[in-house]
This record gives structure tokens, sequence and C-alpha cells, in this order.
């Protein structure tokens, strides 16, 4: 043997770890950034609703005059009336609908889905206007509805249903095409029948993903502000306590408790999916084969027709609204006119509403994109202390278990303060996009880490090993890989910063007078087909925003990564 | 090259290095000659890879220090070490063509320059017709190849091979061994290659550097560690080997199961001592029992395994009270035809005298 190992023996030397290395650095600047925009305002709303007016500490004593002065059992038995009732019927559809596009051979899926996901599109007031169109005092089709009056809890559940239905459906439909169809195989192996197939196979793959679903319909529906604003007539839920009490009563200090009790549901609801979500990661097996259904002809018919009705009815939804914008006097003098459109005229900010919404839109994808980019490739692929990573990491995930209502009440308390060296955010531009980037910010945040780790970690070895820096293998390989999930944030992104009204309600100023907030301000007004109108332009924006982001992604994509093929 | 054949181009020294409680290298030390082809074999989980990494910096140890070429390297970060390494999934940066992967580490040399250095390492991986496609247009073994000639454009001083075949088929992996090979002895670069494989380690490497559970196992040539296995694990780790508990008797003799067997005992033996005899199956001869054959131990086939070029025979060494010993036999084709072997034969085994190893029975340490 010729063990040839040093024998000479050398004091061993404890490498040190440093701690401002770039990487650090930004991250740090990128925590800053969470804390002032997140964690800091959370922390004031929390202060204020155990403050009196003048700032000091009374404890729950906010939250037993609330509790005994007003009415709030009341709007908290609607708000989870609604949640339940709403959330149970998404569930149904969504899961049936997701069946008919992976378990069936209809055809025009392509279509189908295309529809699912256009209310996504729109600002949630816009099918609260559509039914009021429709079933409303003059309403078209009101006789359906024998009697029952469409402002209350039918009209809340119905608009927050077709609101909440792509949302819904994007998780079923991921949970039902993950199925292996090696099980399926096993199935009929084992003579199973196709009832027996269902509860064994069917239902338990997807199980996970309904309840992630059930839950995240369950915190869209109670958080919303928009429908029932709009729709809910003297039927009161918490969201629109919290506008009423601060923008109605500037009583900022119940409007603080009233989000608390807010905050609490949607709170859990984050935890147990949170928890739902790491044990249902050991079930996805990833060399499963795709499922493959086979022809039925009676299963098919039956969900062919039930996929026309269903996207039927969110046609009729965006339709009648876009329709209804276009009329001079609903239901009495049906002539088409531009009249609504012509938003000057009108209380709500005019056309400059518009194109607000328009820049700050812009501003959100530009800034939300390169923010999530930049932290997300810090703490995936840059070699930073730890717990730096696992801090942002867990803040990353705070915005999503956030109302956009308490988050916009919060800012106020934070921005509005006197002492606050930032409080000349307050009424601007910038801070109406800050908080709309820190809103949306979880799905864009996991959507960049998702896209981030299918790229090889040891590209960036290589790199470093072939003396480039890291920065130029950024631009040169890293970014050009991720750019499709790049593209999919700036559209999140747009979108919801064109549809957005909860969390910016509370932030705008006249000169930063939004158009999803003038929808909201003209409809207050009676001005409601103004109000469909400016749905409209949203819902056009949105769509038009999908169909650049549709060329880009097959345009440019397809030379930027010819590799794929 | 400027180095002599027999100069120490790489030192490792003590190295240490844990994740958590997890103790994964243990006071390692290393010395690779320039030219030399080092193996770090193990099984998974054994820190080879670790190793590897902290040579390259992309790991930093706990303690100990690596020295390159004369440099204390120990807190380079990984930019500034002089090194070309290969991961067992290529990594090729999928949105660039062949010859601009090959072209990364060149960026800051002539057009001109690095149009020559691409288009002469595309001819020695032989993909110079390939020079435009994409990574995923070309097959696993040609990617790894571009993986080498990227990692070589630059031309650095030493070699770093993490798993390189591992994600290949068996043939491509038998044909890119010779040629990594090959082109290593022809460059002269000093390259270390991590691996599970052992036939790679035997058929690639000067030497190779067995790991286990964070430890040198040993350090030797193919040929030495086969024929001198340093403990049981080596032994099986490299092949196979057939362990029999045997007792030391005085004038170098052993009992094995109530028979004697004459023998070279090591030093470290004492008369009486329980210890363990390993064997490999080609070292042992299975002969039909015929009688009381001297120097021969007595057995009943169990097993016979077909293994295309030989036979291997399962063999349970005759035993009244205690639970029985196998030993392996590997027998020639021709042999097994000519014997007729069958389950439940009774044979006799002869044990060749230099190829027999002696370790302390389980338990007891090296």
């Amino acid at each position: 043997m010729t063990n040839i190992a040093a024998t000479f023996s050398v004091v061993p030397k404890v490498v040190p770890k440093k701690a401002f290395t770039p990487g650090n650095l930004i991250l740090l600047f990128v925590l800053l950034l969470l804390v002032l925009g997140l964690v800091l305002p959370m922390l004031m709303i929390g202060d204020f609703s155990l403050s009196n007016k003048a700032g000091e500490f009374i404890g729950l004593t906010n939250f037993l005059e609330y509790f005994s002065t007003q009415s709030p059992l009341y709007s908290i038995g609607n708000t989870f009336k609604i949640g339940i009732i709403t959330t149970l019927l998404v569930i149904s559809l969504t899961f049936i609908y997701a069946y008919a596009l992976n378990r069936s051979q209809i055809p025009g899926k392509k279509i189908f889905k295309l529809v699912a996901f256009l209310p996504i599109l729109a600002p949630s007031l816009m099918p609260a206007i559509s039914l009021v169109y429709l079933f409303g005092n003059q309403g078209l089709i009101k006789e359906i509805l024998m009697g029952e009056s469409i402002y209350g809890p039918i009209g809340i559940a119905m608009g927050l249903a077709f609101w909440c239905f792509p949302h819904a459906l994007i998780i079923i439909n991921t949970a039902l095409s993950v199925t292996d169809q090696r099980l399926y195989e096993s199935c009929k192996a084992l003579n199973a029948s196709k009832l027996e197939t269902f509860f064994t196979v069917t239902l338990p793959s997807a199980k996970y993903g309904l309840i992630s679903a059930l839950l995240v319909t369950f915190t869209l529906t109670i958080t919303d502000f928009g429908v029932p604003k709009v729709i809910g007539g003297q039927f009161n839920v918490l969201a629109t306590d919290i506008y009423k009490q601060v923008v109605g009563q500037q009583n900022f200090q119940t409007g603080a408790v009233v989000s608390m009790l807010l905050l609490l549901p949607a709170l859990m609801t984050f935890a147990i999916d949170r928890y739902l979500r790491s044990k249902q990661k050991d079930m996805v097996d990833h060399r499963a084969t795709p499922y493959q259904p086979e022809k039925n002809h009676l299963r098919d018919t039956l969900l062919f027709i039930y996929c026309l009705l269903v996207s039927g009815v969110i046609l009729a939804f965006i339709g009648t609204a876009i329709y209804a914008s276009f009329i001079s006097f609903w239901p009495y003098n049906m002539d088409l006119t531009l009249a609504n459109y012509q938003f000057e005229f009108m209380d709500g900010g005019g056309w400059s509403a518009y194109f607000n919404s328009l820049e700050m839109a812009a501003w959100t994808a530009l800034f939300g994109t390169c923010f999530v980019v930049l932290s997300v490739y810090m703490t995936e692929k840059v070699k930073v202390s730890s717990w730096l990573r696992r801090g942002i990491q867990g803040l990353a995930l705070m915005p999503m278990a956030i109302p956009g209502m308490v988050l916009g009440l919060a800012y106020i308390f934070f921005f509005n303060h006197p002492d606050n060296p930032l409080n000349f955010l307050y009424g601007s531009m910038a801070i109406l996009v800050i908080s709309t980037v820190i809103h949306y910010y979880t799905v864009c945040h996991m959507t960049a880490t998702t896209s981030l780790k299918q790229v090889d970690s040891a590209i960036e070895s290589v790199s470093a090993s072939l003396k480039v820096p890291q920065w130029v293998t950024f631009f040169k390989v890293t970014m050009p890989m991720s750019l499709p999930a790049v593209l999919d944030i700036g559209f999140y992104y747009f979108v919801n910063a064109m549809t957005t009204v909860s969390a910016v309600v509370f932030l705008y100023s006249s000169d930063t007078m939004l158009a999803s907030v003038a929808v909201l301000n003209m409809d207050d007004a009676g001005d409601i087909a103004p109000a469909a109108a400016m749905a409209t332009m949203i819902f056009i924006t949105s769509a038009a925003a999908k169909i650049l982001y549709g060329a880009l992604s097959h345009g440019v994509l397809k030379r930027t990564q010819a590799w794929r093929r | 090259m400027a180095n002599s054949k027999h100069q120490i181009y790489l030192r490792v020294k003590n190295v240490n290095k844990s994740f958590g409680d997890v103790n994964v290298l243990n006071d390692i030390s290393l010395n690779c000659q320039q030219g030399e082809l080092i193996c770090l074999l193990g099984p998974s989980g054994c820190g080879k890879t670790t190793l590897l990494r902290i040579i390259a910096g992309l790991e930093q140890q706990d303690q100990g220090n690596i020295i390159q070429n004369g440099v204390d390297i120990s807190n380079l970060p990984v930019e500034k070490r002089d090194f070309g390494i290969v991961f067992q999934s290529y990594a090729l940066f999928p949105n660039l063509t062949v010859a601009q992967n090959i072209a990364y580490g060149l960026r800051k040399q002539t057009k001109t320059k690095k149009a020559t250095r691409v288009n002469a390492l595309l001819e020695t991986i032989g993909l110079e017709e390939h020079a435009d496609k994409y990574p995923s247009q070309l097959s696993g073994g040609q990617q790894q190849r571009v993986a080498l000639a990227r990692a070589l454009a630059i031309s650095p001083g030493l070699l770093l091979l993490d798993e390189p075949l591992s994600a290949l088929d068996t043939k491509v992996r038998q044909h890119l061994r010779q040629e990594i090979k090959s082109l290593q002895r022809e460059l002269g670069i000093t390259t270390i290659m991590v691996t599970h494989d052992q036939d790679e380690a035997m058929s690639m490497a000067d030497r190779i550097v067995v790991l286990k559970d964070g430890f040198i196992e040993q350090i030797g040539t193919p040929s030495e560690i086969y024929s001198n296995p340093a403990s049981p694990f080596v032994a099986n780790f490299i092949g196979s080997m057939s362990f029999v508990p045997v007792t030391a008797c005085a004038n170098d003799t052993l009992t094995v199961k109530q028979q004697n067997l004459p023998c070279k005992l090591p030093e470290w033996v004492t008369v009486g001592d329980t210890i363990q005899l390993g064997i490999r199956p080609e070292s042992v001869t299975a002969l039909p029992a015929k009688g009381n054959q001297q120097e021969a131990l007595s057995g009943k086939v169990q097993k016979i395994e077909f293994m295309g070029a030989y036979v291997r025979l399962y063999i349970h060494l005759n035993d009244e009270n205690m639970s029985p010993v196998r030993v392996m036999v590997d027998v020639n084709n021709e042999l097994h035809q000519e014997h007729g072997y069958k389950e439940n034969m009774a044979v006799e085994l002869t044990l060749k005298q230099q190829a027999m190893a002696f370790y302390p029975q389980q338990g007891e340490s090296l």
C-alpha cells in the first residue's frame, strides 16, 4: 500500500465566515424593503387596534367596545355564511369542470379553459355590476329569483363564485392533472369498478388540491370587498365594515379591530394550507405517466353540456357588463351609445383614473418583477447567510395571508404617521405601486422560486470555475432560461394592479384616482352604466395584456428559447 | 510540462467538514502527483463529493488546508482557483450552442483566438459538425463531451470530474472512460474523479482513494487495492470476497469448521484468536468430493448463478452445529460442463494460499 498522505502536522485553521458579501448586502436591502412595506405596517395596525385615539395602550378595550356597541356578530356571521356557501358552490362547480378538462375526451377543452380564466381579467366589481343588470330592480331576468332580492347574500355568493372560479380551478386542475396513469392501470388489473377507482384513486390523489382550493376560495370570499360593496345591500360583512368604519366614519381604531378579526381566519386558513402543501410534496411522483382518458360517450356528452353551461354563464356575466356599458338607459332606452365612456362628465376621476391605473399597473409589473427576481435569485442562487435566506422566505409567504383591506389600512397607519420619514410617500403613485407589489408578492415569489429551482445549480458552479462573474451568467444563462416565468410574473402583477380595489381603496389621492376605485365610486353614486364602462375598460386592458403576454411567450420566446425543442 | 512527473501538485491536509451533527469528512489528507488521475471511490454518503466540492471551493471546509501547486488555496473563492469541473448533470448552458458553451470561459480573448481554441476542442471531442446545435439536440454522451471541452477550454491546472459518467448508458460509459483517460494522459492534467462505480475506478484511475463514512479506508493503485484490500469493506466494495471465521492454531494452521487448513498467518495473529479469512471467488477451486482430500474444505453447493463468462457457485461449508458459512467460487464455463455442478452436490474447496487475506473478527477495530 502506498499511502502517501501527508504525515507532517499542520495547525488546522478555522475559516471565518464572511458577513458583508455583496449577496448578503443585497438581501439585507430586500429584507429592509419587506420590513418597511409589510412588517412595520402590520405591527402598526395591531398596535392601533390596542390603542385609543390618543395613542395610549388600552389593551382589548376597542375589541370589547366593538362587540358591545356595534352589531359585529351579525357581520361575522354573514361573512362566514357567505364564505362557506360560496366555497362549497365554487369547489363543486370547479371540480366537475376540472374533471371534464382532465378526465374526458370532450372537444374544445382549450376554449373552455380560456373562458374559465376570463374572470381573472375582470375586477370583482364587474360580475356584481352584471348581476345588478340581470337580476336587480330593473333586471332583465329578475323573475328567475322568484321574488328574492339579488341585493344580499344571493348576489354576493353569485358574484364571488364567478370571481373565485378561476382561482379554484387552477389548483384543482393541477391536482387532477398529476394523477398517475399507472394507478388506473393497476385498478383495472385488480378488477376494481369505476366507482371504486374514483374513490380509491381519483379522490385521494386530488384530496390535497381540493382542500387547498377550498381554503384559498374561503379566504378570497371572506376578504373580498368589491362584490359585497356593489351588491351586498344591507347585508354587512367584515370587509365592507372596515371600509365603512374608515372611509365613512373615520373611525380608525374600530377599523383596526375589524381588520384583526378578518386577519385571524385568513391567517388560519393560510397556515392549514401551507401545512397541507408541505405534506403533498411527498405524494407527487415525478416519474408518473400522464393520464389518458378513454372514450365514454355518455360521460363526455354530460360533461360537455356542463362545460357549455358554466362557460356560458361566465361569458354572460362578462358580456352583460360590457353590453350594458353601451346602453343609453337600461332597461327603458336600450339604444347603443358611447356616452357612458365620457368619464370626464362623471364623478370618479374621469379618464385620468384609467390612465393612472395603466401607469400604476405598468410600474407594478416592472418594479414588482425586478424585486421578485432579485430577491428570489439571491435566496436561491447566491451564497448568503442562512438566517437572511430563511427570513426572506418566511416573509415572502406573509402577504398571501393578509387581506388587501387590512394591508391598505395598515399602510395608512404606517405611512401617514407624522413621525415616519417615509410619509412623503402617502398619497403618491409610489405607495399604490408598493402596496400592490407587496399585496401580490407571495404567488410571484413562489413562481420565481419554482422556476429558478429548475435551473441546475451546477450552472453557477461551472461558470465560477470558468472565472466568469456570476452576474454575466445571470444575464446570459439564468435569465433567458427563466424568461417564461418572468413574463408570467409581470403579467400577473399587471392584471392584478389593474383589477385590485381592496388595498388601494384606502391609499389613492385625488391625483392618483384609479380605474377600479372609479368603478366603485361611480357605482356608489348611482352612475352604474359608467361604472360598467370603466370595468369594461379594465377588462379590455387586462385582456390586451393577456394577448400581448401570449404573443411574447410564443413569438419572442420562440427565438430565445430555441433550445427548448 | 514544467513539473516533473513525481512532483506533488495538490495537497489535501487534515480536512474536516460537518453538516450539522454529521461529520462528512474526518481528517482527510491526500497528495496528488502532477498528471495523476485519482478516483475518489465509495458508496453514497461517504463524503467523496463533498471532498471534491471542497477542493473546488464550492464548499468550505471547517478545518484543514488545500494546497495547489504550492499555493494555499484553502480560503480562495471558486473563481480565484485554477480548475475545470464536469458534473454528472452535464450542467451545460441549455440556451447556448455547443460552440458558445465551450467558449464561455474564453470571453476575454479575441474573437479569432476564441474560434481557434473552440475549433481545436471540438475536434478533440469529435463534435465538429455539432458546433451550432443546442445541448438538448445531443445525446448524453455528446453532452458530456461538450462539458469536458468547456472545462478544458481555459487550460486549467486541475480537472475535477463529479460522477461524470453515471448518467450514461453502459456502452457509452465504457467508451467514454477510455476517451477521458487517454485525453487526460495526453494533456497530462492532474485529475480527480468522484465515482461510486468500482469498475470505472479500476479501469481509469492511477490511484484509488476508497472512502467510507468520511474516513479514508485505503489509498493505492487499482491492483494494490484489489489484491491487498485493507479492510473487509474495501474487499467487498471492489470485487467480491467471501469471509470465513477461522481459529488460528499453532504451526501456521487454521481451524475452519472443525477442518484443518495450513496457511501463512500474519504477524498480528496470536494462537487461539478467532479471525476472519477473506478469499476472492476466483482464488478458490471447487471439485466434486471424491474422498478425504488433504488441505481441502468440504461443503455443499447451495446455489448456482450464471454470470455470462463464468458461473458463480455459492457453497455452504459442512458444519454440524453452527450457522452455515458461505463461500463463493467462480468456475469457468468449460469446468462447469465438465463437472456438472448441481445444487446439493458435495464439493471440496481448495483455497489459494497467496490469495488469502486476514482480518480481525468483526466488531474489533482494525
